[in-house]
């Protein structure tokens, strides 16, 4: 197991609590960051090459050098805690068991961008997580961590959450912007962009949970340091969600660079398939990435091991490869259809559009009509060529990333699995494993 | 002041002006078309991709091409910007499928449907769309509502270009329509039957660009086509008073704004928003009601804008009998 | 489930949503719109009524149509009457590789409705729901604020149970949480 940064002291009691946090050096990194100018703290962020934890990945630093600075204008950080993406639940695991991580990452970016408000914005189904980031923070108000003139320092920060309501799409930065308004999430028009005209029309930064959280080492060991850590531009700790048919389900906080291979088999990590079966595909960032067979996830098509890190799982382009994402890691056995996975993941996101542009209003909804058809055995041949042409006229046509985000699981089944799709076609649905039991289940 | 090219057609416009505006100052073919952008109407585009174009050069400074198609109709123009409309295989292509998507669910109902010969689907799916059609699901179906008792709502044919719900934020004194429900269901509506009730609510209907909302003092009662468009006025104490009367016969079948070459309502020769009330609309029809001053040409749609109209001797003879009516009602 | 009872937001309830709306600046109080709607689901039997929606318009100085685009756009407000105990089954990827239909056919078959029906008792309805950030103890369930993680179908049978016999309406915002 490499070094462990977020989840160090996991299962020390009371590490929910200020008090438990902490005893194993909670808070340290704040009074340390209070001691630093703002724009030095920036400058450490940006020397750990820490990069949007979200999906995205786009450099941290970078996102927070371009925050706008107008004079008498507040700005605003927002915490994106709309953990959505099927696949991830590294967040809920980190916001439920270690709060004040999160809390503490908050005050110091705050401080380093100047905003005197911020939010965390979570979605509304985690509610009970929502009551316990509500009482960290009320026991960080009472410690002085949050208020007025926090530790002295003549910094001011009110801190508070926001329950979201049931929408995968307040997870884009502009649609929880909307959210956190009081409005549908409507992902904005951009330009403006958020760091121009966020919250309210003013100034504004969204990070998503980890990416926050990490702030906090970051500051504790130095950005050189934190920088150290991972490969090339894939620095630092990264925390992963491992799900399917595995033996060890969870999340893990890897250090970026560890290979593929050895994340599915190792007993630290995945401890390998479950009931002793064949891997056959992976999807490596969350449901928007696109899946990989297992020999193209275990090595590249160059026959380079894949390694876990935002360059390695990218390379080949969609063509070989993939992306990290969110690091949701979904792993499917032998049995699993691929047809009626990705089925599944159309049926998510035709419900999840928010229908303001047409191509993904429409395109997401005719995707998933084709593929209820084609699993009812109905399917064409044409059917394959027409997703393919759909999925094609959504990507890049959309307002926000949710079209690429529909489109790509489409393309990639396709792109790697075709003779699955014909396979339904050819033989309707009685040939192929239809769906998924409860392990071992065998009657209900 | 910007300089920029598109399609080959160099223009300098105004910092901040959008794309699509500074195609319309050029003209012509390579205006991408638009659904749901409405220059008077703040915030309004941006939804219905119909404008995607490509950006080659983004501008003098950082002439790198923009990575994707950006919307013409919200993205403004930089110095020394080069964009591709019609010239982009690329843009073309995207758009036949914008039109694909937006007529995937849409019934078709043009022989029945009011817009027809006037509706900026038709023109956008002629121009831009492909042949036939490559969807054998059942459309999605809402039930037909009435938006008081002047408009009807025929959500089945709606294109979710938010013209409306902009039309109620910045006209009307209080909102009490808009979009319900999420993604493939999404409605324009009043979740409770509740009429919409004050003086611009009509307007709805004109920016509408497709048969979703219509007037139902005009409901079935002409194709547009066979009715004739006239420049009227009347002093209105509300609005310009500025409008087109849609006669046939001695009869005014319906009374519209003014609608431009790109199917906006025009602002009045003095610069005033050419937006009119509800009382011009639907209680003034009669031709005694106003000052007719002659034929109305219209540029854009596929059947009326024939304009063969304006070349019938007898409607002329007519016209002028109709002005002095009009007059004469006009000063007593 | 219809009664003439006066909407009205309880007194612990109204201190809360006061305290809520004070987190957002002078004339943003329109952000409160998504906890307030939760708090009137548990306030108000476990759904959002026309009227209930116009009285948290009147609560927040809102057109009321502002209140019925939002309630209709999020998945957790229940625009229909639901039972008192909503059972919402994660059906999503990693929840389906681990056996998600198999939960939800089983409940179908144990309480005798089907996806979106309620029990003729009012005690239970069944739900499935995108996924819900519990990928890793999959296949699982949500009741109220509860996350119910890797099922099978004898937790389900005590889960259900227990419910019956608590016969206690559970929503996402728990009622007792109102109370600070």
């Amino acid at each position: 197991m490499g070094r462990q940064l977020l989840l160090d002291n996991l299962d020390k009691p009371g590490i929910n609590t200020l008090n438990g946090y902490q005893e194993t050096g909670g808070y340290e990194s704040l009074r340390k960051a209070l001691q630093m100018k703002p724009e030095d703290i920036v400058a450490e962020v940006q020397k750990s090459g820490l990069r949007g934890r979200g999906g995205a990945g786009f450099p941290t630093g970078m996102k927070w050098s371009f925050l706008a600075k107008p004079p008498g204008e507040p700005r605003y950080l927002i915490c994106n805690a709309d953990e959505s993406e099927p696949g991830t639940f590294k967040d809920r695991y980190l916001m439920q068991r270690k709060p004040h991580i999160l809390i503490e990452g908050m005050i110091i970016s705050s401080f380093a961008l100047g905003a005197n408000t911020s939010f965390i914005y979570i979605r509304g189904e985690m509610m009970y997580v929502y009551h316990i980031l509500q009482k960290a923070i009320d026991e960080a108000y009472a410690a002085g961590y949050l208020g007025k003139n926090i530790l002295g320092s003549g910094f001011d920060l009110d801190l508070h959450v926001h329950c979201g309501a049931g929408a995968y799409i307040c997870g884009e930065e502009t649609a929880l912007l909307e959210s956190l308004e009081g409005k549908r999430g409507n992902p904005r028009i951009k330009p403006p962009f958020p760091a121009v005209k966020g919250l309210w029309g003013c100034p504004t930064v969204v990070n998503n949970v980890e990416t926050i959280a990490a702030v906090v080492p970051i500051i504790r060991i130095t950005g050189e340091e934190y920088a150290k850590i991972g490969i090339g531009k894939s620095t630092g700790t990264k925390l992963i969600s491992a799900s399917g048919h595995i033996n060890k389900p969870g999340v893990y906080e890897i250090e970026l660079g560890v290979p593929v291979e050895e994340f599915i088999y190792s007993e630290q990590y995945c401890g390998g398939i479950r009931n002793g079966k064949k891997l056959k595909a992976v999807v490596a960032g969350g449901s928007s990435v696109p899946v990989l067979p297992a020999e193209l996830i275990l090595k590249t098509a160059n026959g380079e091991p894949r390694l876990m890190t935002y360059e390695s799982l990218a390379e080949g382009g969609f063509a070989t490869g993939t992306m990290l994402g969110s690091g949701g890691f979904i792993v499917m056995d032998e049995d699993t259809s691929v047809v009626k996975n990705v089925w599944n993941f159309s049926r998510f996101y035709h419900h999840e559009s928010c229908g303001q542009c047409s191509p993904c209003r429409e395109g997401t909804g005719w995707m998933y009509k084709i593929l209820s058809r084609l699993l009812d055995g109905k399917g064409e041949t044409k059917d394959i060529d027409l997703l393919w042409d759909i999925q094609r006229k959504i990507e890049g046509k959309t307002i926000c990333p949710f079209g690429d985000a529909a489109a790509w699981p489409v393309a990639a089944a396709i792109r790697h699995f075709r003779s699955e799709f014909e396979q339904y076609i050819k033989n309707g649905k009685s040939d192929v494993k239809h769906y998924y039991r409860i392990n071992n289940l065998q009657e209900i | 002041m910007a300089r920029v090219t598109i399609d080959g057609h160099t223009i300098e416009v105004p910092d901040g002006t959008t794309i699509v505006e500074a195609a319309r100052k050029i003209g012509g073919d390579i205006v991408p078309p638009t659904m749901c952008y409405y220059s008077t109407l703040k915030t309004s585009g941006g939804y219905c991709r119909t404008c995607l174009v490509k950006v080659t050069k983004g501008s003098d400074k950082d002439p790198r091409p923009m990575p994707k198609l950006v919307v013409g109709c919200r993205q403004t123009v930089m110095d020394g910007m080069e964009v591709q409309n019609i010239t982009s295989p690329e843009v073309l292509e995207a758009r036949e499928g914008v039109v694909e998507f937006l007529l995937l669910n849409h019934p078709l109902d043009c022989p029945v449907c009011d817009q027809a010969g006037e509706c900026d689907l038709q023109d956008l799916s002629y121009g831009h769309g492909d042949e036939g059609t490559r969807t054998e699901f059942r459309r999605r179906t809402f039930p037909m509502r009435n938006i008081g008792d002047k408009i009807k709502l025929h959500m089945n044919r709606c294109i979710m270009c938010y013209r409306c719900v902009k039309v109620a934020e910045q006209l009307c004194p209080e909102r009490v329509h808009g979009v319900l429900n999420r993604g493939w269901d999404a409605e324009i509506s009043t979740y409770i039957e509740k009429a919409i009730d004050n003086e611009w609510s009509g307007n709805m209907i004109d920016v509408c660009p497709v048969g979703a909302l219509t007037d139902k003092t005009f409901r079935f009662k002409s194709r547009v086509w066979f009715t004739k468009p006239l420049d009227a006025h009347r002093d209105c104490d509300v609005c310009c008073g500025r409008v087109a009367l849609w006669v046939s016969g001695d009869a005014v079948l319906r009374v519209t704004g003014r609608k431009g070459v790109y199917h906006e309502i025009e602002n009045t020769e003095d610069g005033k928003p050419g937006w009119i009330c509800n009382t011009c609309r639907f209680e003034k029809k009669n031709l005694s009601d106003w000052v007719i001053e002659g034929p109305r040409h219209i540029d854009r749609h596929s059947v009326i804008s024939q304009n063969h109209y304006e070349q019938l001797k007898q409607l002329k003879q007519d016209l002028s009998r109709q002005k002095l009516i009009g007059e004469k009602a006009h000063n007593n | 489930m219809a009664t003439n009872k006066e909407i009205k937001f309880s007194d612990d309830a109204l201190a809360l949503i006061e305290k809520i709306i004070k987190r957002y600046p002078e004339g943003k109080h329109k952000s409160a719109i998504l906890p307030i709607l939760h708090i009137a689901q548990a306030e108000f039997d476990g759904w959002l009524s026309p009227e209930v929606m116009d009285y948290v318009a009147s609560v927040l100085k809102i057109q009321p149509i502002e209140v019925y685009e939002v309630a209709t756009f999020y998945t957790m407000f229940n625009l229909k009457p639901v039972g008192k105990c909503l059972i919402e089954v994660c059906h999503t990827g990693p929840c389906w590789l681990m056996g998600a239909e198999d939960v939800v056919r089983y409940i179908e078959k144990k309480l005798g409705i089907k996806n979106g029906e309620t029990t003729a008792d009012g005690m239970f309805t069944l739900k499935t729901v995108e996924c819900l950030a519990s990928c890793g103890t999959a296949p699982m369930m949500q009741i109220g604020e509860t996350y119910h993680e890797n099922l099978t179908l004898e937790k389900v049978d005590t889960i259900l149970e227990e419910h019956r016999n608590a016969g206690v309406r559970r929503t996402h915002w728990e009622k007792e949480k109102i109370k600070s």
